[in-house]
């Protein structure tokens, strides 16, 4: 028999489902949490300096590993803090539980003191949701929350504890079993048969792949796959790294800043093969344009994304990896030549051009160098804007969970924390994070937990003093009226990193941009590395919002 | 346009839900529609056997997003099973007298 709190019961469960580290921060409904916290020997607690910020740490753990991972905050203002970092993670399928503190039981619904229905306001943006009632439940829900969490189409957990069941005392015989994922079911073979046959008729067929095979460690069968029957393959900015970038068989990333060969090869195939993606509006332009002469199989292990977009002509519900293990033997070796050699000719007409790409200090040629001076092995992170796409577009990822950018909700503020998380969870691992100073200013107070914790990720901040995505978008779209998307004062980032105790290096003030960029990358802990960009450097091709895939603003010039 | 009810219009379906019993779920299902915008007609719900679970019987319009939101509350944890009847089922007509304007 064993008798302990429902704070401390939280904890040991949380050690046994091997949690080892937890980034959040205390307030007055959690601190029995945090005290039994205290206790552990296994849990390591990294302290956040806003919610978010811890939320995003669990993010960037979760992601560059694919285990689940924790949170905490406090009730009220403490909950709302984290609730971005949550729907950031539902619209990712990113596997992250957040345990919240609440208001005593008997408090609850009379407006107390930090009190918020973090409950009614998880629902829409969680995969699944607790109240904990007494301190016997989390007996249950805690095992629940990982198995729900990592099972199927991942997702994040919200778990809101009353602090009277955190005090309260339990006594109980057995321990639960740790939650674990569950097996999907496995496909129709029929389907699988219907699949294959389409493949080897197919006469101009492109593969595109999603997040799902990503989180369904699919790189290798989705490359088996890609090679055996010689698909051009296509990536979402989700999908990036499921196979390598550069692979000859590769078209990149697809969509709205995609480069024109992809988007028109999309336009010409006879058959799309959608892996673990759920066409995405900026994947897909305008849906009734997007693939206009395609037949479409879609693999998905979640049943609600088949037809929601667009109607397959097969749909294959399971996990990713085990239906292209199926799929794989059934599929017939081709060398297409015809087809690889038409897009060959269309990569040649209408190629993707980056400006200046041989010097390090502009946009894209920031990206570049560093990509040139790390290994294949490096962790890339993101904030939301014009450097994501810039990265998305140029950086030639190679594996997969290397690549961590907040995709479907667009979080600015995403990068620094989630580079932390990411950083924590492989030390050993060199993390980049590439930002803007509109992104970076969002989070900006998490340097000092990079700092505090001195890890190993290098901040490169393009520096062109506004929102720029925002800034372009009035500048095609708006009749150049360019408002609320500058900044009308200019900040000193060196010193900002400087006061939170962050090694800078100031590209402005140097003459050999490549040399200082290899200094710091060399260096150790974390440091901020500051690149001014032109305001006026706008990211293409770009599709309007709306419009079909094949109308990019700035593609001609490149032809 | 002449006058037209478009209530007469519109066809219904009658979906079977049969889920965890405890606070909130309610509040998933509905939410779930609500945010939606897709219109719910009439909700019942009343705990069955050891009053471990539920059953909800929603009268939904019939509309082309029906499928999609069929897989939607098929995705909620607390919810076990969900049937689809034709506007005739009973369930909601037998309640008509307790609805009387």
């Amino acid at each position: 028999m064993q008798t302990m709190t429902g704070a401390d019961l939280t904890i040991r469960l949380l050690e046994r489902q091997g949690i080892e580290i937890i980034s959040g921060i205390p307030g007055g409904a959690n601190l029995p949490l945090y005290d039994s916290l205290y206790g552990s020997e296994r849990i390591r607690h990294v302290l956040a300096r806003h919610e978010q910020g811890a939320g995003f740490l669990a993010q960037g753990m979760a992601r560059a590993t694919g285990q689940p991972q924790v949170c905490f905050a406090t009730s009220g203002p403490g909950a709302t803090n984290i609730l971005t970092a949550i729907a950031d993670a539902k619209l990712d399928s990113v596997p992250i539980i957040c345990i919240t503190g609440q208001v005593p039981s008997s408090m609850i619904g009379t407006d107390a003191f930090q009190e918020v229905d973090t409950y009614g306001l998880s629902i829409p943006i969680t995969k699944h949701n607790f109240l904990v009632r007494s301190a016997e439940e989390l007996l249950e829900t805690i095992p629940a929350a990982f198995r729900i969490a990592s099972s199927g189409r991942p997702g994040p957990v919200l778990i809101d504890i009353p602090k009277d069941v955190q005090l309260q005392e339990l006594s109980f015989e057995q321990w639960p079993e740790p939650g674990k994922p569950e097996q999907a079911p496995p496909a129709e073979k029929a389907d699988l048969k219907q699949a294959a046959d389409m493949i080897n008729r197919a006469q101009r067929p492109i593969l595109y792949l999603g997040g799902g095979v990503i989180i369904s460690d699919a790189s290798e069968q989705a490359r088996t796959l890609m090679e055996k029957s010689n698909l051009p393959t296509t990536m979402t900015l989700m999908g990036l790294g499921a196979v390598p970038v550069d692979h000859e068989l590769s078209l990149g990333m697809l969509g709205m800043h995609a480069a024109p060969y992809t988007n028109m090869a999309l336009e010409a195939c006879d058959l799309l093969i959608a892996v673990g993606s759920r066409f995405d509006d900026r994947a897909t332009g305008k849906v009734s344009a997007f693939c206009p002469d395609a037949e479409i199989i879609h693999i998905d292990i979640d049943p609600s994304e088949l037809g929601k977009i667009k109607q397959a002509h097969v749909g294959i519900i399971g996990d990713v990896q085990d239906v292209l293990t199926d799929l794989i033997p059934m599929v017939s070796a081709d060398s297409r030549t015809e087809w690889i050699s038409a897009v060959r000719n269309l990569r040649q007409a209408h190629p993707f051009v980056t400006p200046e790409a041989d010097k390090a200090n502009t946009p894209y040629g920031s990206i570049r160098k560093v990509a040139d001076m790390v290994d294949d092995n490096t962790i890339v992170t993101t904030d939301v804007g014009q450097h994501q796409m810039r990265t998305a577009q140029l950086y030639p990822f190679r594996r997969p969970r290397r690549w961590l950018t907040s995709g479907g909700l667009g979080t600015m503020g995403f990068g620094l924390p989630a580079a932390i998380g990411a950083a924590l969870a492989e030390p050993d691992t060199l993390v980049i994070c590439f930002t803007g100073d509109g992104s970076l200013m969002m989070n900006i107070q998490e340097l000092a937990t990079a700092v505090e914790q001195q890890v190993n990720i290098k901040i490169i901040l393009m520096n062109n003093n506004a929102l720029g995505l925002v800034h372009q978008q009035q500048t095609l779209f708006y009749g150049k009226r360019t408002f609320a998307s500058g900044y009308e004062s200019q900040m000193d980032f060196i010193s900002i990193a400087r006061g939170f105790g962050m090694p800078t290096f100031d590209l402005a003030q140097c003459d050999n941009h490549a040399e200082m960029m290899r200094e710091a990358l060399e260096s150790t802990g974390p440091c901020l590395i500051h690149v001014p960009i032109d305001v006026n450097e706008n990211v293409f091709p770009m599709v309007p919002p709306g419009a079909a895939n094949r109308d990019m603003i700035g593609a001609d010039n490149n032809a | 346009m002449p006058e037209q009810s478009t209530n007469q219009i519109i066809n219904h379906e009658i979906l079977e839900l049969t889920v965890h019993n405890h606070p909130g779920v309610m509040s998933h299902i509905s939410g779930l529609f609500a945010r939606r915008a897709y219109n719910v007609e009439g909700i019942l719900c009343m705990p069955i056997g050891n009053r471990e679970r539920s059953r909800i019987w929603l009268l939904v319009d019939e509309d082309q997003r029906l499928e999609q939101m069929i897989k939607q509350v098929e995705k909620l944890e607390d919810v076990l099973a969900v049937r689809r009847h034709d506007a005739d089922h009973q369930v909601f007509v037998k309640l008509e007298e307790f609805f009387l304007a």
